[in-house]
């Protein structure tokens, strides 16, 4: 009796905001720790978990809950970084008005996408995305020099004005480095700086799924015809869920110039577009904590995974006999390094084949055979009510 | 009767390239009244609604509605003067439950117009939730809340689409074969149900196959052959009328 009140009380708990932001926010600030048996423990790529982060977050925004698959969220992302360095050259060193900045201007960006790109649905709207986003990165590489730098991308100099700067300090020696009021954002400052970011914005996605304005863009998501014979206009409705995931890409793209102040055109490219896709898609499209799971996923691949050579390779069979040690090390060799592609290639036409959830729907899959298996093998040795077993507490 | 129209369709004509789906058609829905719409396959009848609730725009002809021209709107425009229309084969939410599904249209009340504006979002929720609730209950499916919509059998499926209807409270329903593909149990029920909405004056259009439906239900019957109303009555002129014997039920005795 008491363990079943006990596990339904806690169902409602888990369903709780602030119980799970709670939760949540111990994870991701704590993240340093428990990194760290995974070799991940380092500013560097921490930063980047939570940066792409919310930019998952905010993809997710638009894919996960309407179902229009944008190619071209990148832009977003590039417009933010453009606008974050330029205000760091013009403005101030501080990161608070470049991230304001980056998030409108990608905001205006995504209404003028938006408003084109929404006239059609399903693979129209992808390729109008794409199309867009590559004439951004294209601009940006050529006409746009002025702007944006070319090839070398957007730097800070010495000679920058930094207008609200020299208000208060003469130009010190050196290139200044970006702060928030006075502290550097660099390293594990940049990490935690982000890290809470992210947590706010997390929220604020948690409220968009499950206010009615979330509620209308899911009910967009499976029968955009019925919504309209229901008396709902549902294009201001799919424009502002756009131009919410298109202010979190900025909002990323700033957070990416404000722990390293650079920008440059690659990361509007749609190779950029095409990862946050993989990233949500792999961790669980329209789930609360799938997209983060898919970032942390690609993002420790592309940095764990590559930096792996031979010779770690070679430590780490060690222990098997010699001719052993070297076909394994062959093998293994094709999917670390390089080839760490290919290990995510494959991983994602797995997960797309047989767990169309994504990765979190699999971990749910496992806990609930789990949980069955340990009631059943519990009931045989009889110490348990009947009651118990096989009870099925719904999702 | 003789009490005024709600909708008034005049000289609609629509063409599917050499084929003329709606030709020339005239029918005038009154307030308040049950009107059956019946007619061998291919007559025109659910094109008929097509062209009512804005799917379809008609060549030429005008649509009225409370005595102003919709003809030419967006759906969700016509949806919003209170129009609202159960599809032949269900249209509903599948991916969301219950309640979801018959929220959603309540909502639609309050904001089909878009506006982003959260506190209004709040106060009308629970709003919102009681008037989804008790339509539910209505239409039986009160025990199955938060059962997956896709999930559910063809006639529950069929029943949620007329709560989703119903809890807009529209001026005019368009039902379109309510009880097709239903088994026996499941068209008796929706008579009683369709009944009971009867008795709360709303006006309904309904296309329907089944006699025993048209029947029981109707004011009015029109029967539409090759786009055209070929007649009109109550369902004792209808039923013994030459013209209806012939061009749809084939001279055989009902």
């Amino acid at each position: 009796m008491l363990r079943g009140f006990l596990k339904i009380n806690m169902k409602k708990l888990l369903k709780n905001n602030l119980v799970i932001m709670i939760i949540f926010s111990v994870v991701v600030l704590t993240m340093p720790i428990w990194m760290q048996p995974f070799g991940a423990a380092y500013p560097d790529i921490l930063q980047k978990f939570v940066i792409f982060g919310v930019f998952a977050i905010g993809y997710n925004i638009l894919f996960g809950l309407t179902g229009y698959l944008s190619f071209g969220h990148a832009a977003f992302l590039g417009v933010g970084s453009y606008t974050a360095v330029w205000s760091f050259k013009l403005l101030t060193m501080n990161i608070i008005p470049a991230i304001i900045l980056s998030v409108i201007m990608s905001g205006i960006f995504a209404v003028l996408m938006g408003y084109v790109a929404l006239r059609r649905s399903g693979i129209y709207f992808s390729i109008l995305t794409l199309a867009f986003a590559q004439m951004c990165y294209n601009l940006a590489y050529s006409v746009l020099t002025p702007i944006t730098n070319g090839e070398t991308g957007l730097q800070l100099a010495k000679s920058d004005p930094r207008v609200i700067d020299r208000l208060f300090s003469e130009a010190g020696e050196g290139l200044p480095s970006t702060t928030l009021f006075g502290i550097e954002t660099s390293g594990y400052s940049g990490f935690y700086i982000s890290a809470v970011v992210m947590i706010i914005v997390f929220y604020i996605s948690l409220k968009i799924f499950n206010s009615s304005f979330g509620l209308k863009l899911k009910a967009i998501k499976s029968n955009q015809n019925r919504m309209r014979y229901l008396g709902f206009n549902t294009r201001p409705y799919l424009l502002t869920a756009f131009v919410i995931s298109g202010m979190y890409a900025g909002l990323a793209g700033g957070l990416l110039a404000a722990t390293d102040p650079l920008a440059g055109a690659e990361r509007m490219q749609w190779t950029a577009s095409g990862e946050v896709i993989l990233m949500t898609i792999l961790g669980g499209v329209g789930t609360l904590f799938g997209p983060l799971l898919g970032v942390i996923i690609i993002k420790y691949f592309e940095n764990i995974f590559s930096a792996i050579n031979q010779l770690d390779l070679h430590s780490f069979y060690s222990i098997f006999p010699t001719w052993l040690e070297n076909a394994m090390v062959s093998i293994s060799s094709l999917f670390v390094g390089e080839g760490w592609h290919m290990t995510l290639g494959l991983l994602f036409m797995l997960v797309v084949a047989f767990l169309p959830g994504g990765v979190l729907e699999g971990m749910q899959l496992t806990y609930k055979k789990l949980t069955t298996y340990v009631s059943k093998k519990r009931n045989k040795t009889g110490g348990e009510s009947k009651k118990e077993t096989g009870v099925n507490h719904g999702k | 009767m003789g009490s005024k129209a709600v909708l008034q369709v005049t000289n609609v004509l629509k063409t599917f390239g050499g084929l003329k789906a709606l030709n020339n058609l005239n029918l005038t829905i009154e307030e308040g009244t049950v009107h059956a719409i019946i007619g061998p396959n291919g007559a025109g009848k659910s094109t008929l609604l097509n062209v009512c609730i804005g799917q379809l725009t008609p060549d030429t002809g005008t649509v009225e509605f409370d005595g102003q021209i919709i003809t030419g709107l967006a759906p969700h425009e016509i949806s919003q003067r209170g129009i609202s229309r159960v599809f032949q084969t269900p249209q509903i939410f599948e991916d969301l439950d219950i309640l979801q599904n018959v929220m959603i249209p309540a909502l639609a009340h309050i904001d089909g117009q878009f506006t982003f504006n959260a506190v209004k979002d709040l106060r009308h929720r629970n709003e919102v939730k009681r008037a989804a609730m008790e339509i539910i209950e209505q239409m039986n499916l009160g025990d199955q809340l938060h059962d997956r919509a896709g999930a559910m059998s063809r006639g529950n499926k069929r029943r949620l689409e007329l709560a989703m209807c119903l809890v807009q409270k529209p001026k005019l329903l368009l039902l379109d074969e309510p009880t097709a593909g239903m088994a026996r149990a499941d068209t008796n029920q929706t008579i009683e149900i369709l009944k009971k909405i009867k008795a709360t004056g709303m006006t309904k259009v309904i296309i329907e196959h089944d006699m025993n439906v048209v029947f029981s239900l109707a004011d009015r019957v029109s029967v539409l052959a090759q786009g055209t109303i070929i007649a009109e009555g109550t369902p004792q002129e209808i039923r013994e009328s030459e013209i209806v014997k012939e061009a749809y039920l084939g001279g055989a005795k009902i």
